[in-house]
């Protein structure tokens, strides 16, 4: 029977709705619903949870995170002018800066700005206690990332914009601060939020340094609060208070995308 | 860093012994030229003759290898000089408009006037209107370049670059990258400006604006002025043959 592609299209979408509604009732038959929200959605364990995950925990994620992000986004533009210096000093720190940083897995960055610190300075450590520690460590992994992102964004600028501003008399800092970098944030918005995003997760890692019930994060929090409990309750808790960042995160740079297209 | 030193008697624009090379290719081989005050000069010529880099060597957007370059007076091939205050004195309108995306037409004709000149808010907003009418676009304040025709957005950038009040202005092919019947605006705004006396310099295509507006129309081939003169009698009554030859095919 010929069929045409159109029609061939739609019954090949159709196969796929109906294994994916098979996939469903299959699991749900298998499954002891009973058992499994016990183990999943147990609603005294999330009520026991209230109100520290908000008020501690997920506040500290939300500290951790914005404050080495915010340190990481001055980091990585400082890296990313410096990438593209005409000074070979500059170029050649900043290189060995961002593919040393890229390369080292964040745990090891925050082992060593904890407890490392402590041993190779004795008496000494990061001033600021577990928030010092999270925005040096998540800002220096997060800005040896986000400055190789922030450098293709500049150079995704087009030339004429840089000649426009310098024959206007702009000194070539002042051409760069008006007029490249607000064009280059722009490009590289989406990409940005995704590192936030990463740092997000990446701030659980404080762990290494050890909590107090004051200094618990979400992961921290999640993994005590499962240490008491027979049930994984716990970690749907914390992952919705993850989706509670990163969903309304999302929306709020999709707004700014589509305002920004407007002008372009 | 010197101040550059005006000299109000001196040519707008003299340029001696110019070279221009990009790796080993030499693409001005010796240029000799002056721009009088209030003088309108065309410069025309076959692609790749070298007119739009001449052009950008005199405020410095290319950098000579050799050879002097003087604007009022002032050597901007002097390495000590402060290149932003000559060039505040330049505007440049380019071929691509270079309008700031991100900014308002009121946005892209304020922030150099605040940032380069100091000016207060309402002063540069003032002359930002005053230039936006004289190039026919007044209620356009609020628009972003990506919102207006391209010949909306050339008239932009000429009141962009008068807005810095120049004592003269450099045109690189002005209305090439423009719908034809977007072309005859942007001339027309020339034309005016010409008539109150602005100093400008040309690289354009447009025959019909060299003869009618152009006190002096310069010829370029392969990166040397091969023929200078009035543009009526250049244009009708060419003397070299390479200006012969480019005639022929553009006329």
């Amino acid at each position: 029977m010929a069929m045409s592609p159109r029609k061939r299209a739609q019954m090949w979408r159709a196969v796929q709705y109906v294994l994916l509604a098979v996939l469903l009732v299959v699991g749900l038959l298998v499954a002891d619903l009973g058992t499994l929200r016990g183990v999943f959605f147990d609603l005294d364990i999330l009520r026991a949870m209230w109100p520290d995950v908000i008020v501690t925990a997920l506040k500290n994620t939300v500290m951790y995170t914005a404050s080495g992000f915010t340190f990481g986004l001055g980091l990585g533009l400082v890296l990313a002018l410096m990438r593209l210096s005409p000074v070979g000093p500059y170029r050649w720190m900043a290189t060995a800066f961002i593919e040393f940083f890229r390369g080292v897995p964040a745990l090891v960055v925050f082992i060593a700005l904890g407890p490392g610190v402590s041993l190779a300075f004795p008496g000494r450590e990061i001033p600021g206690g577990n928030l010092g520690v999270a925005t040096v460590a998540l800002g220096i992994v997060g800005g040896a990332y986000m400055a190789e992102t922030i450098r293709a964004g500049i150079q995704a600028v087009p030339k004429g914009q840089m000649e426009a501003a310098r024959s206007l008399g702009m000194p070539p800092g002042r051409a760069m601060r008006s007029i490249v970098i607000p064009q280059a944030f722009r490009i590289v918005l989406p990409p940005l939020t995704n590192e936030l995003i990463l740092l997000t997760k990446d701030s659980s890692l404080i762990y290494v340094l050890g909590y107090t019930t004051a200094t618990l994060e979400l992961t921290a929090f999640g993994r005590e609060m499962l240490n008491q409990e027979k049930s994984l309750t716990p970690l749907v808790g914390i992952g919705l208070c993850y989706l509670m960042i990163t969903v309304p995160l999302s929306i709020v740079v999709r707004r700014m995308e589509s305002r920004a297209e407007k002008a372009r | 860093m010197t101040e550059p030193q005006i000299k109000p008697d001196a040519p707008a624009i003299e340029i001696q012994g110019l070279h221009k090379y990009f790796g080993d290719n030499e693409v001005l081989k010796g240029i000799d030229f002056h721009v009088d005050q209030g003088e309108v000069v065309c410069v025309v010529g076959p692609s790749g003759s070298g007119k739009s880099t001449l052009l950008r060597c005199v405020n410095l957007l290319e950098v000579p290898t050799s050879g002097r370059i003087f604007v009022e007076g002032a050597e901007i091939t002097d390495p000590d000089i402060d290149v932003d205050k000559l060039r505040s004195r330049i505007g440049m309108v380019f071929q691509s408009f270079n309008l700031f995306p991100h900014l308002t037409v009121m946005g892209n004709l304020t922030i150099a006037q605040q940032r380069v000149k100091g000016r207060g808010k309402a002063e540069s907003v003032q002359i930002a209107r005053k230039n936006l009418e004289k190039v026919g676009l007044e209620g356009k304040e609020t628009a972003y370049p990506a919102h207006l025709s391209g010949g909306q957005q050339q008239r932009v950038a000429i009141a962009r670059a008068l807005s810095m009040d120049p004592d003269m202005m450099l045109f690189d092919e002005p209305t090439s990258a423009l719908d034809p019947e977007l072309v005859g605006d942007v001339l027309a705004v020339m034309k005016d400006l010409a008539h109150e006396g602005m100093t400008m310099m040309v690289v354009t295509h447009e025959m019909g604006f060299a003869r009618e507006v152009g006190n002096k129309l310069v010829f370029m081939d392969d990166g040397m002025i091969v023929e200078e003169g009035v543009p009526a009698e250049v244009l009708s009554n060419p003397q070299h043959e390479r200006t012969q030859a480019f005639l022929s095919k553009v006329l």
